[in-house]
């Protein structure tokens, strides 16, 4: 799940992490009104939409006056913010964040996660923030400092000053950046991330140190018990197909071709995905039942790669375990026989109960080509498709 | 011989009166005798699918059967507990397959079984069968056959496609593992061949990866330096957009590794026999073992 900037800004706000003063506007009054609020000689007036790169795509403005400030909103609000993320159909802006400018002296970089090989918390901090850490991490490893933290022993003294001094950082900004990692580490178990990560972390002319962009990663596995990150999900910045999938249990991944895959397991979603793109062809979209979905369940996700008007046909690749061959049959012939197929379907199914699932498609009247295995029903769908 | 378990296995299922639990239970059961109980608190005393005794405590069903490995099915937010259970009851095999549990759930569970003498495999995995001799877990166990490929994956469904194509090729499995995707897991690649290369059965391995992380990339190295055995592989996501859950932290820490041309040069480098689709993973083994 992601969130928005000015709610991850609240969240290290109300966990002791600095961030710089600011309000949320969806209007240019509620701006100008945020920005003399403010009191601040210049505020940056941001984008808030799911996506980075925005600076480059216009969606972060800086205003000299609240007049100004209201202008640059009142532009900003109903544009659509194209950038390397976003795809090409972008992003429409909904809502600004009026930040106070910070008078910036130095900028670093701070990152929290979970090591799979220790099941630790890795702390990673860099004198170079504000670029991209992976070509600090490329060029001048000597600038990268990390500590891995037990959980079970949680976070002590000697894991900070070796943060510090690891890095030669002046005395008051080691007891700063002390203090941000201290209350960045509770966060971190509190909320269940998977990624915590402030990029730049910065020192103001004043010494002050602020988290001035943040981006956060939850386990979404633990979702279930964090209500108050729930909460902050927008469904206007999620995939329509997405969301639907999501009612349903179902995961939905959205691509840039014209194939729609129906599966189950994350392995053979993948799986499915390169080998129609050996054989030349380009998915739509793969959706995955999993293993528990019912008759029901898979008929809506039929139907949600029906009403996709990109899909030009549609490949089912199931190898049933817990899924079982028949239930995915009479779910894709229920769907079928409701909203009609105006597309060609490749159907593959191999494992629990396949007999009975074939048999269901073959007395179904629906036109469908049965697959042998996978890397045929892949050639079929794309020579189909094309 | 085969790895893991075998038709001694005493296994009790963890959860055994629930949907998943009971269903799958009946199924391993059915295919192999080897389930002497099940633990589902407050049901002490009763019995469950196939006429097995239940229990409140695993501690308690280990005490009462003997039961040397354990199946879990225990819903998301209790499974760290159950595992952490059957890893104070000394259980040495445990098997769990519940998918969804919270990363941070798992920390303790990992260091739990440093200390301890018990193996965890999984969570988030298909489970572990020895064709024709015992069968934990969710795959469909008519797919199989008794013979010499060790399959290690961390798919599920993907596992299935391997076990297929290797039944069709008449090669059969000695014993097959699925580790699960989790980023927190039991039992490693390395774990697995360390034990396929020791047992007789095992003639040839198939070893299934997918991106992020850098298990792979270790097991590349692993195989290069201590697996004598031929060894197939395949690793899913090659045409993967960048996912979401890889973020640029994560990708520093494991040295920038994760995508799939790495893994894929990694294991080449080590002399295995990599599969472009999944559709040839059978023929890749079989061309692995000079077939």
């Amino acid at each position: 799940m992601n969130i928005h900037e000015y709610q991850a800004k609240l969240l290290f706000r109300n966990n002791g992490v600095p961030v710089p003063d600011g309000f949320l506007a969806a209007s240019g009054i509620e701006a100008e009104f945020a920005m003399r609020r403010l009191g601040c000689d210049v505020a940056v007036v941001k984008a808030q939409v799911h996506a980075g790169g925005r600076g480059k795509a216009g969606g972060v403005k800086l205003a000299k006056t609240p007049e100004e400030c209201r202008k640059l909103t009142e532009e900003m609000l109903g544009m659509t913010l194209v950038t390397h993320q976003t795809g090409p159909e972008g992003k429409l802006v909904r809502k600004v964040y009026i930040e106070a400018g910070s008078k910036i002296e130095k900028e670093y970089y701070l990152a929290l996660l979970m090591d799979r090989e220790t099941a630790g918390v890795s702390i990673m901090f860099s004198t170079e923030g504000g670029m991209d850490i992976e070509e600090v991490a490329e060029k001048t490893p000597e600038k990268i400092i990390v500590v891995n933290v037990d959980p079970t022993v949680g976070l002590q003294g000697h894991h900070l000053r070796s943060l510090g001094f690891g890095l030669d950082l002046p005395k008051p900004e080691q007891k700063k950046l002390a203090a941000v990692v201290k209350n960045l580490y509770k966060m971190f178990l509190k909320y269940d991330y998977s990624m915590l990560e402030i990029n730049p972390l910065v020192v103001t002319e004043e010494g002050d140190m602020f988290a001035l962009d943040g981006k956060m990663g939850f386990d979404d596995n633990a979702l279930y018990r964090q209500k108050e990150i729930e909460v902050m999900r927008d469904f206007d910045e999620e995939d329509e197909r997405e969301i639907e999938a999501s009612k349903y249990g179902l995961s939905y991944i959205g691509l840039d071709g014209n194939i729609g895959c129906l599966v189950n397991g994350a392995g053979l979603a993948m799986a499915t995905m390169d080998i129609i793109k050996h054989y030349g062809g380009d998915p739509a979209n793969f959706l995955d039942v999993g293993g528990g979905a019912s008759q029901e369940t898979v008929k809506n996700a039929f139907m949600i790669l029906l009403s996709d008007e990109k899909v030009k046909g549609i490949f089912v690749n199931i190898f049933g375990g817990i899924m079982k061959c028949d239930v995915i049959a009479n779910g894709v012939v229920a769907a079928a026989k409701e909203l009609g197929l105006s597309v060609p379907l490749v159907v593959r199914l191999a494992g629990t109960n396949v007999e009975e699932g074939k048999k269901i498609l073959n007395e179904s009247g629906l036109n469908l080509i049965a697959a042998e295995d996978m890397a045929d029903g892949a050639q079929q769908i794309v020579k189909l498709s094309k | 011989m085969a790895i893991l378990i075998n038709s001694q296995t005493k296994v009790i299922t963890q959860g055994i009166t629930g949907k998943s639990g009971e269903f799958h239970t009946r199924l391993s059961h059915e295919y192999a005798p080897c389930f002497v109980g099940g633990v589902t608190p407050g049901k002490e005393g009763q019995k469950a699918t196939k006429d097995l005794p239940i229990f409140n405590t695993v501690a308690n069903a280990k005490d009462k059967t003997g039961a040397n490995a354990s199946m879990i099915f225990v819903p998301p937010p209790f499974a760290a507990d159950a595992i952490l259970e059957a890893i104070d009851a000394e259980i040495e095999l445990i098997i769990c397959i519940t998918e969804g549990i919270p990363v941070l759930d798992m920390v303790p569970v990992k260091k739990a079984l440093e200390r301890s003498n018990s193996r965890l495999v999984g969570p988030n995995c298909p489970g572990v069968i020895t064709p024709g001799e015992c069968k934990i877990g969710i795959m469909p166990g008519h797919i199989h056959q008794p013979g010499k490929a060790g399959i290690v994956s961390k798919s599920g469904t993907l596992t299935y496609e391997a076990v297929g194509q290797t039944t069709k090729a008449g090669v059969g499995q000695s014993t097959c593992v699925g580790i699960g995707g989790d980023p927190i897991i039991g039992t490693n690649f390395i774990d697995v061949l360390e034990k396929f290369e020791a047992d007789p059965q095992t003639e040839g391995i198939v070893l299934i990866g997918e991106i992020g992380g850098d298990a792979e990339i270790k097991a590349a190295q692993f195989i290069k330096e201590n697996v004598k055995k031929p060894v197939a592989a395949f690793i899913a996501g090659q045409t993967a957009p960048k996912g979401k859950r890889m973020g640029h932290a994560g990708a520093i820490v494991s040295g920038g590794q994760g995508t799939a041309e790495e893994k894929i040069a990694a294991l080449k480098e080590a002399g295995c026999v990599v599969a472009d689709t999944t559709a040839e993973i059978g023929s890749a083994l079989l061309k692995a073992m000079g077939k």
